[in-house]
């Protein structure tokens, strides 16, 4: 306790850097999910090929992706971006069997209204599909969320900090406070991320509150 | 007008949904496509707004051919109600009825006000206009999909099975108001069942499809009940098609006064039932006169249907085989009594019908006879 609170700004600096690197691509991937979902789910043959495909990408050892990163972007070994790129190919992984599962979820009738109301392909993704497909989103995206402050821990094997730092600094140097402040603030850091999801989840489906 | 020309429909696994359907749905009149489960109605339908694409034929819209249209324009300028209600359950009741008119540009204070017109058009609280589908009741649902169908004022309407899920006495409410709508609207419907009584209700005219996608028979209702075409058409339209069929015949019945009692006033002098009204003369029900000394109260009727002086065969058949007394109430526009018939009457009635039927058909066959020969009763007035 005592050494939580003499390290406080250092682990507040190390848990907004973990905030970033699981947060951003958490949002990110979900922003390049929704076309490719989208795609898979108006292509039917496409569909078991890009939720299969995209969901073997999380069985690559993260240690591993965080190291190709650099070979592949051209960037430097230690920046963060190569964790950013990482973390979003994790969540895309995860969300585009989500996202496809979400548009199946709405209902056949409801979609039909909205074509023969006039609503043409995109008006009808964004205005109804999305809409309608929250709550399955949603159930995804927890799931990455907790996925993601979990994986991003492993960025301090090649360098690029956040909380997980505490965990190796603590076990390297014998600091058993230090190793349990490590764990505890990544298990509430991901609490924290579960009920942002569930939060945006309520605001979005007011029509569910009943 | 809505024509089917020669219009088929063969899905990729091989399924012939609609076979050669060639149909007009006149303008202002509702055509109802009536026909068992999985006889293509539903495909037929969504042909018309290109919700399907035929696999051959076309269909043509005011002399149009839909083909030639962009298909969400076409869309937005037919009004659709779908199987089930359809409702978009993340939007208030009045976003769904503005659905259309804000996909057509209208600003949002426009849309949301016709959208509360629309409420009451259809028989619904403008409180509603706020809640979420799921905070309706089946039958209000069914009422915001007619409305949202009818919000950007579109000439013609497609209506899928609109009221199949709400419960018979819902629906005939819903069908009535549907019918009084329509009287106003004017509108082009093509109207989908499966229920051969609710097609007969609302049809100007009813095509029966057969399982196949084939049609059967297109007809006016009347028509149908009394010559169905095939063994297919007699047997879906059904056993009691007969007495249906009086519902088309209008009665022209003389009446028998009635000795009434008003309510709260003791019978005097009678045995046997006695009709039993209100300070205004409207009919409240029958009571055993020889049983029931002493002031009447309304607990003690018994009840019959009711026929309007000069509505069908049907009603006045129906009031008299219903009525204890064995005598049909006969009521005015106004809900007051104006007399009783008895079935013998009515049975006479359509035996009377029947001959002027049978001499008006061979008269026209007369006329259009090329040797110019008159029958006898062609010559009658
Ligand atoms: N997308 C489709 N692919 C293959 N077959 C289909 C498809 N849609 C409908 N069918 C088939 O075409 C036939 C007609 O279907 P349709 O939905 O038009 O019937 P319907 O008369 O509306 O039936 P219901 O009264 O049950 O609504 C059925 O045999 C149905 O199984
Ligand atoms: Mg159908």
């Amino acid at each position: 306790m005592t050494w939580a609170l003499d390290h406080a700004g250092q682990i507040a600096d190390l848990a907004w850097r973990h905030v970033l690197l699981a947060g951003i691509p958490l949002l990110l991937g979900l922003v390049l999910a929704i076309p490719l979902g989208w795609l898979a789910h108006r292509v039917p043959v496409l569909a078991p090929v890009m939720v299969v495909g995209t969901g073997l990408l999380y069985t690559i050892p993260s240690l591993a992706l965080f190291i190709l990163m650099p070979l592949m972007l051209g960037t430097r070994i230690l920046d963060p971006v190569n964790v950013v790129v990482a973390m979003t190919i994790y969540t895309v992984a995860l969300l585009v069997r989500t996202v496809v599962d979400g548009l199946r979820s709405v209902p056949g009738d409801v979609d039909a209204a909205a074509t023969a109301m006039g609503l043409g392909a995109l008006r009808r993704l964004w205005q109804v599909q999305l809409p309608l497909a929250v709550p399955v989103i949603a159930a995804g995206m927890r799931v990455a969320a907790v996925s993601n402050v979990s994986i991003v821990s492993i960025a301090s094997l090649i360098g690029v900090a956040q909380l997980g730092d505490l965990l190796t600094d603590g076990y390297n140097r014998n600091i058993p406070a230090e190793l349990i402040t490590g764990i505890l603030a990544t298990l509430l850091l991901a609490l924290v991320f579960d009920r942002a999801v569930v939060g945006v989840e309520r605001l979005l489906t007011p029509w569910r509150a009943s | 007008m809505i024509r089917f020309e020669s219009v088929s429909k063969t899905y990729a696994d091989g399924t012939t949904a609609v076979d050669n359907l060639s149909l007009t749905a006149p303008t202002g009149q509702i055509t109802v496509l009536v026909g068992p489960s999985g006889c293509g109605k539903t495909t037929s339908l969504r042909m018309v707004n290109r919700m399907i694409t035929p696999t051959s034929g076309r269909i043509t819209i005011d002399g149009t051919d839909t083909g030639s249209l962009d298909p969400a324009q076409l869309r937005r300028g037919i009004g659709y109600v779908i199987q089930q209600g359809g409702l978009f359950p993340h939007h208030t009741v009045e976003r769904n009825i503005a659905t259309v008119p804000l996909l057509l540009g209208w600003d949002k204070r426009r849309a949301y006000a016709r959208a509360r017109e629309l409420l009451e058009t259809v028989g619904l609280d403008a409180a509603l206009a706020s809640r979420y589908p799921a905070a309706l009741s089946g039958g209000q649902q069914q009422r915001v999909g007619v409305a949202r169908a009818l919000a950007a004022d579109p000439p013609v309407m497609l209506m899928d099975e609109p009221f199949s899920a709400v419960d018979p006495v819902v629906r005939d409410q819903l069908q009535d108001e549907f019918r009084r709508l329509q009287a106003q609207l004017g509108k082009t419907i093509l109207f989908v069942t499966h229920d051969i009584d609710e097609a007969i209700k609302l049809g100007d005219q009813v095509a029966v499809l057969r399982v196949g996608g084939r049609l059967a028979q297109v007809a006016p209702p009347a028509e149908l009940l009394a010559t169905p075409i095939d063994d297919f058409v007699a047997g879906f339209v059904g056993r009691d098609r007969g007495y249906r069929a009086l519902g088309f015949v209008a009665a022209d019945l003389p009446v028998h006064s009635e000795a009434t009692v008003e309510v709260g006033t003791p019978i005097v002098a009678a045995d046997g039932w006695v009709l039993v009204v209100d300070p205004e003369r409207r009919p409240l029900g029958w009571i055993d006169g020889a049983r029931h000394p002493g002031p009447v109260t309304t607990e003690l009727l018994t009840g019959g249907t009711l026929a309007p002086a000069g509505g069908s065969l049907r009603a006045a058949l129906d009031a008299s085989l219903s009525s204890p007394s064995g005598r049909g109430v006969v009521i005015d526009d106004e809900g007051r009594l104006a007399g009783t018939v008895t079935a013998e009457e009515v049975l006479r009635a359509l035996a009377h019908e029947r001959a002027n039927a049978a001499n008006a058909a061979a008269s026209a066959i007369a006329a259009a006879s090329p040797s110019g020969v008159t029958s006898p009763s062609a010559a009658a007035p």
